[in-house]
């Protein structure tokens, strides 16, 4: 570094120190200026959809279809006074100014207007064609919107839906994972290498291998159309939480185990006084990686809930929703922007958790 | 290195240090009670829902077998397995899915680690605000992601199209670009979406640059080496068992690829078959016309494509995959 530093300026090499720990510093400075706003610049453009979806959602129906339209929530002003909804223009008074007025009796060479501001002033006599004003527009976010999406896809109902999925499931299948990961942290047994791999193996392979018999059980109990299908599963542990408690479980040191053995626990006992209290973060880390992948299963709902329209999850009724409204994008992003809001706020507000166990699963601790 | 790739061929790593088999003590044996005990929760698992399913997939297979009439079921022989490999449809899933997979494996792959030696930089600042800015989008759900993205590269006003429009190329509008009715653009909007989910490729890339020894970094920068070459020739050798895991993941899931295309276009497959990848074409086949036998050859032959693969990846790996150089 040192070297083309030389090469490249000849004139610092003659430089006195402290000069060159200035210029190195200046460098130093540019660089993580320029690193940290083009980092900037990158997450502006990865994010812009999100800002997109809120100035969108905000805006009313003739806003979101028109071409020209601004980039944020822009419409007409209006002004409501004593029941009646009037236009507000852009007023030339006599005395040279331009004030914001509603109009409140247009005639055709003069007109009535009132102040916004102070409409306890009075009408306001303005002579001239108030066809010739300017309307004025502003910033006019249509919270009502989120409102309407709430109302439309019943917002309630399938969150309802969706946590109770999410949860329940979320428990079944924490619990049995750990007891199937301690299994395999803890206990020598014979064809434990090829079962371990088989485990691993179905993180692999595609469920659709197994849907169409599946299914055809399902359906001959009477599974189809209700919840059974996508949580009794559950209770037979799934193979990444497996692997991910293992890793966690291989690490407790296995001393702790052994003072529980002499004092008389057997493994049931070990595993739920020692492994259980020393796992906290893992287990929470496993139940939040679910409770997300529960709150995006979109594939098996659509399968198994199929024909009953009531109790799908959020990601289902999403899609139907955007099919039946797909003439107003406004209500489809103001649904979407609903929908991520819990997700995303649980996220941000345990992303420590979060983050350790991603790094987890790829890399051995 | 990677706990992931070690666990999934536990045989051939550890083949060579299993110790000689002892004759099972009364210990041994109880000690082997407890724990098939405790694994048997997903023991039984495994047999219900994943090889018997697979055993009778291949079953069904062989059968003409109607969701509408059930009673009617026959053997029909090799027929399904003829028809899928006949099915014009087939091979345009086959043909979407190589060619989404050519083009956004390598994107993702790159953007993941991309973004991951930026968050490692020593010259940014903010790490942390960064790292979730970068993460979030993943944490959005997926219907929800694609929706907003649906509307974000609509041609009339699409901030996308209007950013584009700004470089004075004209992409707003009818005549503008059209990103869900040209089967190339739609890749182009597929990778979009699908970049909003690398977050979680980009954070274990992380946590693997962050445990390189910089001491490495330090001898190959006395030996005059650039940031190119140390990339090169430090960073991605040790790198590459993660740079592997995610490949393996994200093959996977590619050839799997359904929220996406099922939300923008359900079965309909445009623009111009784009959309017709072989999950769609399963779930059209199986679920939405009823037929089970049809399904049951497809859902194999998406199998059989998985496991080959895969096992090609695998086999590839110990070429340019770095098991060796573990940190101490």
């Amino acid at each position: 570094m040192t070297a083309t530093a030389t090469a490249a300026h000849p004139e610092a090499a003659e430089a006195p120190p402290a000069e060159r720990a200035l210029r190195r510093r200046r460098r130093g400075i540019t660089l993580t200026l320029a690193t940290t706003l083009g980092a900037l610049l990158l997450a502006v453009l990865f994010l812009m959809p999100l800002g997109y979806g809120a100035a969108t959602a905000l805006k009313d129906k003739d806003g979101v279809s028109d071409p020209n339209t601004g980039v944020l929530p822009v419409s007409a002003l209006t002004f409501e006074h004593e029941g009646e909804v009037h236009d507000v223009y852009a007023v030339p008074m006599p005395d040279g100014t331009t004030r914001e007025l509603a109009l409140v009796e247009p005639g055709r060479e003069s007109s009535v207007f009132i102040d916004p501001g102070d409409p306890g002033a009075g009408p306001i006599e303005w002579d001239g064609r108030w066809r010739t004003l300017e309307p004025v527009t502003g910033l006019n976010p249509q919270w009502g919107n989120f409102a309407e999406a709430w109302n439309t896809i019943s917002f309630l109902r399938l969150t309802g839906w969706t946590l109770m999925y999410a949860l329940v499931t979320m428990v079944l299948t924490v619990v049995s994972s750990a007891v199937v990961a301690y299994g395999f942290a803890r206990f020598r047994f014979p064809g434990r290498g090829v079962l371990f791999g088989l485990l691993m193996a179905t993180i692999l392979l595609p469920p659709a291998v197994t849907l169409v018999p599946k299914y055809a059980v399902f359906l001959q109990m009477g599974w189809v159309g209700t919840y059974l299908p996508l949580i009794v599963p559950q209770l037979f542990a799934n193979a990444f939480n497996v692997f991910l408690l293992r890793q966690y479980f291989l690490t407790i040191p296995r001393e702790l185990e052994e003072a529980a053995r002499i004092d008389g626990a057997g493994p049931i006992r070990t595993f739920l006084r020692v492994i259980v209290p020393q796992s906290v973060p893992a287990l929470t880390a496993v139940s939040l990686f679910h409770f997300f992948y529960a709150w995006n299963d979109f594939f098996e709902p659509l399968l198994y809930l199929a024909g009953n329209r009531d109790i799908v999850p959020i990601g289902v009724g999403l899609s139907y929703f955007s099919g039946v409204y797909n003439s107003e994008p406004h209500l489809i992003l103001a649904a979407s922007l609903l929908a991520l809001a819990l997700p995303v706020a649980i996220f941000l507000a345990a992303q420590r958790v979060f983050v350790q166990g991603i790094v987890v699963t790829g890399v051995d601790k | 290195m990677s706990g992931f790739t070690d666990a999934v061929l536990p045989a051939r790593r550890r083949r060579g240090d299993r110790p000689a088999r002892r004759p099972a003590g009364p210990m041994q044996r109880r000690e082997a009670r407890w724990g098939y005990a405790f694994i048997s929760p997903w023991l039984i698992g495994f047999l219900l829902f994943w090889a018997v399913p697979i055993g009778a997939s291949l079953v069904f297979s062989t059968l003409d077998f109607q969701l509408t009439d059930p009673g009617a079921t026959t053997f029909a022989g090799t027929s399904n397995w003829e028809r899928a490999l006949s099915d014009p449809d087939t091979w345009t899933a086959l043909a979407a899915t190589f060619r989404f997979t050519v083009l956004f494996l390598p994107l993702s792959l790159v953007a993941a680690l991309g973004l991951a030696l930026l968050l490692n930089s020593k010259h940014l600042k903010f790490t942390g605000f960064f790292r979730l800015l970068f993460y979030a989008p993943s944490m959005i759900p997926l219907v929800a992601g694609v929706l907003i993205w649906q509307q974000v590269l609509n041609p009339q006003t699409g901030w996308v199209n209007r950013l584009i429009g700004l470089t004075g190329i004209d992409a707003v509008g009818t005549d503008g670009i059209r990103w869900f009715d040209n089967p190339v653009l739609v890749l182009f909007a597929f990778s979009f979406i699908g970049l909003w989910g690398i977050g979680n490729a980009m954070m274990v890339n992380l946590a693997g640059l962050q445990g390189i020894p910089t001491e490495l970094y330090e001898a190959a920068e006395i030996d005059g080496a650039g940031w190119w070459r140390r990339l090169r020739s430090v960073t991605l050798p040790l790198l590459s068992p993660i740079i592997f895991y995610n490949l393996v993941i994200g093959s996977v899931a590619i050839l799997q690829y359904f929220v996406v295309p099922w939300v923008l276009f359900g079965a309909t497959g445009r623009p111009g078959g784009a959309s017709r990848f072989l999950l769609v074409h399963f779930y059209q086949q199986a679920f939405v016309f009823g037929d089970m036998g049809y399904g049951a050859a497809l859902a194999w032959l998406i199998f059989l494509l998985v496991a080959v693969f895969t096992a090609v990846l695998f086999g590839t790996s110990r070429h340019w995959v770095h098991y060796g150089t573990e940190r101490s």
